[in-house]
Parts: structure tokens; C-alpha cells; sequence
């Protein structure tokens, strides 16, 4: 398979090291200057960007967390004026707030070399039509896979997500070589193409599917359903989004992209760094971008690197997929949902009474599924159904609309909700993963 | 002249309504008259007893939800057209109905039916007006 940028993709780590430090400097050097928090959290600790030589001295810098970015909303971290900001996105905070990333030219220039990298990867050149069924929008996924594909000059279907027999016909009548959507998606297709029948109408070759965990078993059924090769993508807004890290034809873990992006395993108690191959708490530097950088960001996912040699040439790290998180996220339908929200929402509609609750995440023909049961209080109870009704309701709109996304609310009888040690489990994930 | 009506939350699963009404034939609460509201996902039960306070204290000790309400109980002549002539008079008076059922046993008096309206006392002077009998509260407990 063809590399894409094969003067850094397969650069000696020595190389490597020796570029990751020159722009670690600089990037410190520049967010002292400009970012307020950065300066404040380096004075705390007594440093000064002359204090950083290299990444040996990585280490030493302090962490920088998603709270940051819900304190500074929105703008309060960027590294550079509005004006060199060309683009926004957005994803969901842990508490109802979003949380807003920018990018400059050049910020969104490094992006698409990301995912032309896993284009490349995946084997795909300017002879493939990309099907990105991703969602466009503050979402990094739609965006991001597109400038890719138009990065590598294949021809960009940018279809969006939904609408299945559209994405189908399309597939066939445009010729989709590469489809990019969610793994529960690509599934999803490939019950739908079975059922219609017309698989051997496909000139699918490969998928890179990402933005929510899916297991080995989940890649057998999807590469024999859609007849392709499917690949992990690994990425977060917080970072860049979709290409942070990619599959390439070996399938087994996904690099980093180094030049851009440090990575680091810590002990997420501690935050010692922890040696290498050793699980723990992703952390991420941005040493190349401008417009919203972040030193030694905690992703809060749990997974371990790679640093052996892989067979396809490429000297940066794998990483592996990650088996959990140090928080309590969710990732529900490809969206990041934290309890806190959902018990936001049951404050606000239960009036300053949180009603105890349990959420219960699924998954049924390959599409998760989100129910909220709801204790029954003599705060919400009223003798007619129609107020019952309305609170259901109620609960639902909110949720829909600070989680975008649809869930079940069951009202149940109280003390029915188990409690271990007087404090209620909040969340049951029957979801079978990794 | 209110009757003491109460509600209990009753998620829909199955053997609750069993446990509830089991909870009341238990502790000697006779039921005079009862309806369940249902849905999808739970019901309301409405039941006129015969010792509120106690089935009150009974339900909540056994952790449900219990809510009391005042509701409007009449007895009306038991023969066709006998309901509809009460209702006839509650719509001439522009009074609407948020539900209604009927009482277990018979009666002397007639039919016996519940009725909750958002205007209880113009409901009542409307009834009376048109010679239908309001049962006193005393009286629908005992039934």
C-alpha cells in the first residue's frame, strides 16, 4: 500500500524525536505568550518555556483537562486572534454546555493530511469515490473525512448520515470505493444491502469507521457483509478530530500521527507517566496547532501504546483501542453522553428534586439504544395521566435536546432502582464490547 | 360532601396491581369503588376505601406513591338514561368531566358513579339543581 507522506510517516524515531522536541519548544514558547491558562498553570509549577529543552522534558508540564474548556467557553483558549480563526466545531460537554474547538488554515490543512494519510492506508488513492456518511456539521466527523478525501483528490461523496436506501443506491449508481461512517452504521448498511440483495452491485473496497468503541467480532461481520476491509480511525475535537490516530492495511492498532501529536500513558491517579506498553489514561500534546492547542490533554480513555515496529513501514506508535474510560462517559450512537447531563435534565424537570434514576444503554440490531428509568415521586405524581404524560414527555424533549439524541424514559416505582450502599448504580451498559 | 379518592402509581409490571390491592385486603380495607387508568408504560389507580387514612399509611409504608384527591360521587337512577341525564346537565352547564367510573356494589340509592371535574362546587350546585343525587362522603365509604 502507498504511504502518504512517507518522508514522515516512516521518519527514523530518532528523527522523529528530534522534530517532536523543536516543536514542543515552539508550541510552549507561543502558549505562554498567548494563553492565559497555560501561564497561570506554568507559574504554579515554577516553569518557564525555557525550562522545556524536548519531549524528555514533556513530563514536566501540567495537564490540561475538558473542564478548561467549558471554564474558558467559548473562545477563552484560543492561541490566536478571531480573525485567523477559519472554522469552529463543537461537542458535547459533560454538563448540557458544549465545548468549542477552532482551527486556522493551516490547522485545518494538518487535519486533512490526518485522514489522507489513513486514505492512503487504507489503500485508497485519487481514483476513489468516498462515501462520507458521517455527519456533517459541529460533529468533526462528517468535515473531517471529507478534506481528506479531497486532500488526496478522489472524488468526495459527502452524503451525510442517514437515509439508508439513499446511502445504498448511491453506493451503487456513484460507484463508492471507501465508505467513512460509525461501525454501528456500517453494520446497519450491511443488514440493509443483505436484504435488498445487491452486494454484488457494490464496488466497495474498504471502510474507516469511527467515532464510537466496536469490537474484533463487529469487524468480521461488517468486512463480510460489505465485502471490504473495515478500519479503526481514532479521534477527538478536543485534539483535531477523526485521524488523530488510523489503522493501516495490518489492522492492528492505530498510529499516531507523531509530528503532530504527542501521546502519553498515565496512571490516571497519579498522573505518572507509565512505561511503555503499559495501559492507562491516554494524554495528548498538540505540538503543531495554532489556533486551539492543548499541552498533555486528558482524553480520560484508557488504552496502552505500541511502540514495535509495524510491518507496514511506519515508524509512529500504535495505539490500541481503547477498552474504557477514567471517567463515566458514554458513547452512545457515536455521541458522548455523560450521566451528570442526563441528571441535569431530571433536576431541571423534577424542580430542584433530582429523582433517583438509571441509565440503561443497549444495543439492538446493531444500534444503541438509551432508556432512562425514572423513580416515580409524590413530587411528579398526579392523579390524571395527561401531567404523567407530560412530564415523560417533558423529560424526553430535554434529553433530545441536550444530548442530541433520542431515548426511552420509563417512569418506575420508587426504591426500585438498586442501591449498593445507599448510593444508586446511575448506569447499566448491556452493551457487549471489546 | 368531597370524597376522598386515592391514587397510587402503579408501573406497569407485572404482579404490582396484585401487591396493592393485596396490601389493602390484608390490612381489612374494604374497596368501594376503583378504576385503572392505564398507558404504555404505568397506570393510575383510583379507589375510594373504606378507611382512607389507613390505606394511606399502609401504601406509603410499603413505599408507593400515593396521592389523595377530591372527587364528586352521585347516585344516579338505574335504568337507561339515567347517567346521561347527569351528564346532559353537567354540559348545559358547561362543566367538563376529567373521568369518571362506576362504584363495585349496588346501591339503593341508584347507580353509584365518580366524577372529578377542575370545578368540584359548581359541579355539585349544578347536580343538585337538576334533583341528582350527591353522595355525603360518609356514605361512599361505607359502600
Amino acid at each position: 500500500m502507498a504511504i502518504y507522506q512517507k518522508e514522515i510517516e516512516c521518519m527514523e524515531r530518532s528523527e522523529l524525536e528530534k522534530l517532536q522536541s523543536e516543536r514542543l519548544v515552539w508550541q510552549v514558547k507561543r502558549m505562554y505568550e498567548r494563553v492565559e491558562l497555560f501561564r497561570k498553570r506554568m507559574d504554579e509549577k515554577g516553569l518557564k518555556p525555557e525550562d522545556i529543552h524536548g519531549i524528555e522534558d514533556l513530563h514536566k508540564l501540567p495537564f490540561s483537562y475538558k473542564q478548561d474548556l467549558r471554564d474558558y467557553y467559548p473562545y477563552g483558549l484560543f492561541a490566536v486572534p478571531m480573525t485567523e480563526i477559519v472554522r469552529v466545531h463543537a461537542s458535547s460537554g459533560t454538563t448540557g454546555k458544549q465545548i468549542v474547538v477552532g482551527y486556522t488554515e493551516k490547522d485545518l490543512d494538518m487535519w486533512s493530511q490526518c485522514m489522507a494519510r489513513q486514505l492512503y492506508a487504507v489503500g485508497a488513492n485519487e481514483d476513489d469515490f468516498v462515501q462520507v456518511a458521517y455527519g456533517y456539521g459541529l460533529f468533526t466527523g462528517g468535515l473531517g473525512a471529507h478534506a481528506g478525501a479531497q486532500k488526496i483528490g478522489a472524488t468526495v461523496i459527502p452524503i451525510s448520515s442517514g437515509n439508508t436506501q439513499r446511502q445504498i443506491q448511491t453506493m451503487i449508481d456513484f460507484g463508492s470505493t471507501i465508505l467513512c461512517c460509525t461501525p454501528s452504521y456500517a453494520m446497519y448498511l450491511g443488514e440493509a444491502i443483505e436484504e435488498m440483495g445487491v452486494k454484488d452491485q457494490l464496488k466497495l473496497k474498504a471502510g474507516i469507521f469511527g467515532a464510537e468503541p466496536w469490537t474484533e467480532d463487529m469487524r468480521q461481520v461488517i468486512e463480510e457483509k460489505l465485502n471490504i476491509k473495515a478500519h479503526d480511525v481514532y479521534g477527538l475535537s478536543e485534539i483535531m478530530g477523526p485521524g488523530v490516530s488510523y489503522e493501516c492495511e495490518e489492522q492492528h492498532g492505530m498510529h499516531v500521527c507523531e509530528d503532530m501529536f504527542i501521546p502519553e500513558i498515565i496512571d490516571p491517579d497519579t498522573g505518572e507517566v507509565l512505561p511503555a506498553g503499559a495501559s492507562g489514561e491516554l494524554v495528548f500534546t498538540t505540538i503543531t496547532k495554532e489556533g486551539f492547542p492543548l499541552i498533555r490533554y486528558r482524553t480520560r480513555d484508557i488504552c496502552s501504546l505500541n511502540y514495535e515496529k509495524c510491518a507496514c513501514g511506519r515508524t509512529h506508535v500504535r495505539m490500541n483501542k481503547p477498552t474504557g474510560r477514567s471517567d463515566d462517559m458514554l458513547i452512545i450512537r457515536g455521541v458522548n453522553v455523560f450521566p451528570s447531563q442526563i441528571e441535569e435534565v431530571l433536576l431541571r424537570v423534577g424542580g430542584e428534586i433530582t429523582p433517583n434514576y438509571l441509565i440503561i444503554v443497549g444495543r439492538e440490531n446493531n444500534t444503541d439504544t438509551l432508556e432512562v428509568q425514572v423513580e416515580m415521586s409524590e413530587h411528579l405524581f398526579a392523579d390524571d395521566v395527561k401531567s404523567i404524560e407530560k412530564i415523560e414527555r417533558t423529560i424526553k424533549e430535554q434529553l433530545r435536546s441536550v444530548l442530541g439524541l433520542g431515548a426511552k424514559v420509563t417512569l418506575v416505582n420508587p426504591k426500585s432502582i438498586v442501591r449498593s450502599e445507599g448510593k444508586a448504580k446511575r448506569v447499566i451498559d448491556n452493551r457487549k464490547l471489546v | 360532601m368531597y370524597v376522598k379518592q386515592i391514587s397510587v402509581f402503579v408501573e406497569n409490571k407485572f404482579g404490582h396491581l396484585e401487591e396493592i390491592i393485596g396490601l389493602l385486603g390484608k390490612n381489612g380495607i374494604d374497596i368501594s369503588a376503583l378504576s385503572l387508568a392505564d398507558t404504555t408504560d404505568f397506570g393510575i389507580l383510583r379507589m375510594i376505601v373504606s378507611d382512607t387514612e389507613k390505606a394511606l399509611t399502609v401504601l406509603k409504608e410499603a413505599g408507593t406513591i400515593v396521592k389523595v384527591t377530591e372527587v364528586i360521587a352521585i347516585a344516579v337512577k338505574d335504568a337507561a338514561g339515567g347517567l346521561a341525564k347527569a351528564l346532559h346537565c353537567l354540559k348545559e352547564a358547561g362543566i367538563s368531566i376529567e373521568y369518571l367510573y362506576a362504584f363495585i356494589g349496588k346501591s339503593d340509592l341508584g347507580a353509584l358513579v365518580v366524577l372529578r371535574t377542575e370545578t368540584p362546587e359548581e359541579a355539585i350546585k349544578t347536580l343538585r339543581e337538576n334533583n341528582i343525587m350527591v353522595l355525603m362522603a360518609e356514605q361512599a365509604y361505607r359502600l
